[in-house]
């Protein structure tokens, strides 16, 4: 069973169906991602947030077919992605397109911008003729707001800032016109002053060409700005153990984890940030992946965690009762019918 | 054009690779212009047997009275030749067997890793002995074949651990999900990052080269005719010219010719190492 | 009282083949005896210049070109720039610590924690290894550090956050009475980007030194700092409060970035980036540095630099001639600016 929004209408556009994803490392294996469904709709944007190694990342390039689950479905349109061959295959390919961290290793030092735009176009004869595809490029680069364009076409990535870089990373990805963008931590490692015009350039891309964007990210207020009319993911070592609206989650967090990862933000408020109420975990030490706990994963450190019960059963994700748009992986709070930032306070 | 003008610039920033440098193209001149202005001398004449510098022979003559400075002049054209091409070999050889191996990866890498620490673990000189002995490597292509096929094992390994890592880039994986296939990817991606690295190791391949035609000329494991420095060296020994004192010239001018021409090419690549890496360029 | 260190119109270049690197310009500001302050900027502001020069840790290429940078403790005011090398060192971690980034290298990979403690103690004068131990074991306490599992341990078995404790602890082992703390909390995880803001917010109480942290992320600043000062292209444009510089600055780069950065909390309001890029801090165009990117430039902004002039109060200064403009549209609530501007 994958979840849906069901605020938006149609079928989803691509699903991860229980998929894991096991690593070999020196002395075994890790679950890096557990048994975790999400289904998107065309021109959704949605946010997975988490710590490092709750397997994010990991997930998102999942969902972009470069990694294949070592269980589980990966759904386009309808079809299991892994089953397909060929020409299929490569199809699926253009239709996600990933947009990486880091501005500085996403774009070949060698090439031109004109040459890192102009290959996918004439690959996939996306154009006709030379001057056909100078124009795409231009359009392209338009679109990201990097103009004139012409200013752009033949600088190599190290005369661009890393703001510029992004930006063409983005372009690079819709010279292919996708139907969803993964973007792993794409404005993490750009300015602060601006992160939030590379993020309402993701999401003029989803109102205005109706792509899927799914941002993943590990600064929950980024996540509650690009999510504001999508939903927000929270996963905690391998799991999804929250998915829900953005301005519900941040106000009223149904996970104990999530409760307690926003009670702990800082924020850039000091009147708010010197005042907020913290939720006290019962240890701040994070379960090695190589020895994850039986049950909840989070039971260890949860202050809601009943013995018998959360140590021993792994909680599913389920629909809180009479709540819109919220599931939530925890056995108390479904079982109480409320959100644990409510039981916790 | 401007490509070359901005290389000079560099290099002139750096006087032993500009020296390296000059040194180079005044072989490359040496071996492959001069002769065509300097004809072969091949008359003997022996009445001036092992004679000292003079006006009429700048290097002194050899055991037949020949000018050794018109046997340096003929004799680096294959040397250079055969140090290029074996250069060629190698690298092109090694280049396309370790992008192969890197990139397709599973049982292909596996089967040309263990060549190559077959070929690796071969002694050198002596197979090149046996080979020589065998099969009797009359003409410097033939050689150069021979010194490529043992050689390119070692880059071959280096340059799969580079595109090892290359692969992993984030550049690269976005050139797989849009799809622009392997060939767009290995020679526009991949092996532009590698220009610097290949171009260092074609100039190291031409010194490794330059040894090993020198050490089996001179041993006499290779019948080469004509005139050549190391074939210089050949004979200067069988004739017994290192018991003459004043074949003092004879003797050391192709030892010298060796000795520059292969400090050319490290002080030469050294200058290179400086040049490509970018983090001292911007500075 | 005298403050602690007081920086006096600092200047700072960077020797490049295009010519010199304008980092930081005349910067003057003291920091009070237990004080905290953030420097805040976006990169290229030249705040990581600046703090690094406090100890004078910079690279060759820096060159101090102006300015003083005084250190006052019970005895005496030194003036760091022309400190003689013994005392330099004697003043680098028994009266000065910086606590660097604990994800960049701040650690020898092949040496373990008790090594660290000993070769810092060693360097400044302390002898005895029982000592070095005992002050070892106190301050990994101190940190909430399990010592006789973390003494033995290498960097690599460390946490993230385990790391930039010990970072911490290792600063205070001379028991300084200034530390400068650079990003100290980036790439760490929120919870424990928490444990170390709350971790410092105690060692201050409890210990009284003074603290200055360089950072891109102003939720830190409002968590610890008493005073804030923003710098943009090398120079400092406003120094305040720091609940004065959240709901009331007077400089449109703090407004700026003030909006660029979205809450988890409150309302979003008006979040927005700024415009454009910093200056090429080369060739500096005559005027305030900021007008490109300024929404309230006019003409006369052009002129000349505008000087730091008080604005509200005499602790509160901007380097802008419109500041009255800024303040109309920001006003005096306390609220964020985000939220102001949304409503306004």
């Amino acid at each position: 069973m994958s979840i849906i929004d069901p605020t938006v209408r149609g079928t989803p556009l691509i699903e991860l169906d229980h998929v894991s994803r096991a690593f070999k490392v020196p002395g075994g294996s890790i679950t890096a991602v557990d048994s975790v469904s999400l289904a998107i709709a065309a021109s959704e944007a949605l946010c997975i947030v988490g710590e490092s190694g709750c397997g994010k990342t990991t997930t998102g390039r999942m969902l972009a077919g470069i990694l294949r689950p070592t269980s589980g479905r990966l759904i386009y349109e309808g079809q299991d992605v892994w089953q397909k061959k060929g020409h299929d295959l490569s199809a699926f390919r253009q239709a996600v397109q990933l947009v990486h961290q880091d501005p500085y290793a996403s774009l070949n030092p060698t090439r031109t911008v004109f040459q890192t735009l102009s290959a996918p176009i004439y690959r996939h004869k996306k154009a006709k003729g030379n001057r056909d595809a100078t124009n795409r490029v231009r359009h392209l680069l338009d679109v990201v707001g990097l103009t004139p364009p012409d200013d752009f076409l033949s600088k190599y990535p190290h005369q661009l800032s890393g703001g510029q870089r992004q930006r063409v990373a983005i372009a690079r990805a819709l010279t292919v016109d996708p139907r969803v963008i993964v973007a792993d931590e794409a404005v993490s490692m750009v300015d602060v002053s601006i992160r939030i015009s590379l993020l309402n350039l993701l999401l003029g891309l989803r109102s205005e060409m109706g792509v899927s964007i799914v941002l993943i990210t590990h600064d929950l207020a980024v996540a509650r700005y690009f999510a504001r009319e999508g939903r927000i993911g929270v996963m905690y070592l391998g799991r999804m153990v929250e998915l829900a609206r953005s301005e519900a989650l941040v106000s009223d967090p149904a996970h104990p984890y999530s409760a307690a990862l926003i009670a702990a933000i800082p924020e850039a408020d000091p009147r708010i940030t010197r005042s907020k109420d913290r939720v006290t975990l019962k240890t701040a030490d994070v379960p090695s992946l190589l020895a994850l706990p039986p049950g909840c994963t989070f039971h260890p450190r949860c202050p809601l965690a009943e013995p018998g019960l959360c140590d021993v059963l792994v909680p599913e994700l389920l629909p809180l009762a009479g709540r819109e748009v919220r599931e939530v992986a925890c056995h108390v709070a479904i079982r109480e019918r409320q959100p644990a930032a409510e039981l916790l306070a | 054009m401007q490509a070359a003008i901005g290389f000079l610039r560099l290099l002139s920033k750096r006087p032993s690779g500009l020296i390296g440098f000059i040194g180079i193209v005044f072989f490359l001149v040496l071996a492959f212009i001069a002769p065509i202005f300097v004809p072969n001398q091949e008359l003997a004449d022996v009445n001036s047997i092992y004679q000292t510098p003079s006006l009429e022979h700048f290097l002194g003559t050899d055991n037949s009275g020949r000018d050794v400075l018109n046997q340096i002049v003929q004799g680096g054209r294959e040397i250079i030749s055969v140090a290029l091409v074996t250069a060629l070999l190698t690298t092109l050889i090694a280049t396309t067997l370790g992008a192969v191996s890197a990139i397709v990866g599973g049982k292909v890498d596996a089967v040309l890793v263990a060549i190559a620490d077959i070929v690796l673990t071969i002694p050198y000189l002596i197979v090149l002995i046996v080979i020589s002995a065998l099969a009797r490597p009359t003409n410097f292509l033939a050689l150069a074949i021979v010194l490529s096929l043992l050689g390119w094992a070692g880059l071959m390994r280096q340059v799969r651990a580079q595109v090892l890592t290359l692969k992993e880039r984030d550049y690269v994986e976005a050139a797989r999900s849009l799809d622009l296939g392997l060939f767009h990817i290995v020679f526009r991606e991949i092996l532009p990052n590698m220009r610097s690295y290949i171009v260092i190791h074609f100039v190291l391949a031409m010194t490794g080269a330059i040894y090993a035609q020198v050490a089996l000329i001179v041993l006499g494991l290779v019948p080469f005719s004509g005139k050549n420095w190391a074939l210089m060296l050949y004979f200067a020994n069988s004739q017994g010219a290192f018991y003459f004192r004043d074949a003092f010239w004879y003797v050391f001018s192709p030892i010298f010719a060796i000795i520059l021409l292969q400090l050319s090419l490290v002080l030469f690549v050294n200058a290179l190492e400086d040049i490509f890496n970018p983090r001292l360029r911007s500075s | 009282m005298t403050p602690i260190l007081s920086v006096r119109d600092l200047s700072i270049d960077y020797r490049t083949s295009r010519g010199p690197v304008h980092a930081v310009r005349n910067v003057s500001f003291d920091i009070a005896k237990g004080e905290t302050v953030a420097i805040i900027g976006e990169s290229g502001s030249g705040k990581t210049t600046l703090a690094i020069s406090l100890i004078r840790l910079s690279p060759r290429s820096a060159r101090i070109t102006k300015g003083q940078i005084l250190y006052t403790n019970d005895r005496e005011t030194v003036d760091i720039r022309t400190l003689p090398d013994d005392e330099l060192r004697h003043y680098r971690w028994s009266e000065c610590a910086m606590v660097f980034q604990a994800a960049l290298n701040s650690f020898n990979p092949v040496i373990n924690v008790w090594e660290q403690f000993a070769d810092t103690g060693r360097a400044h004068g302390m002898k005895d290894t029982k000592e070095i131990h005992a002050r070892a074991q106190e301050l990994l306490d101190l940190v909430h550090l399990d010592p006789e599992r973390v003494l033995k341990a290498y960097p690599h078995e460390l946490s993230g956050g385990m790391k930039q404790r010990v970072l911490i602890a290792l600063s205070l082992m001379l028991e300084p009475q200034l530390i400068i703390l650079d990003e100290p909390t980036t790439a760490l995880d929120i919870l424990t980007q928490r444990s170390i803001i709350d971790l410092l917010g105690t060692l201050r109480k409890k210990l009284g030194f003074s603290m200055v942290f360089i950072s891109h992320d102003l939720s830190i600043a409002a968590e610890l700092a008493d005073r804030m000062i923003t710098m943009y292209a090398g120079t400092v444009v406003e120094r305040a409060s720091v609940t004065d510089l959240f709901y009331r600055p007077r400089h449109p780069y703090s407004v700026g970035l003030l909006r660029a950065v979205p809450r988890v909390s409150g309302a979003m309001g008006a979040v927005e980036s700024i415009p454009g890029s910093p200056p090429d801090l080369i060739r500096l165009p005559p005027g305030c540095t900021y007008i490109p990117r300024c929404p309230l430039a006019i003409a006369a902004c052009a002129e000349r630099e505008p000087d730091l002039v008080p604005v509200d109060t005499p602790e509160h200064e901007a380097r802008c001639i419109r500041w009255k403009t800024v303040a109309e549209q920001v006003g005096t609530a306390e609220v964020a600016v985000a939220e102001k501007i949304a409503t306004a």
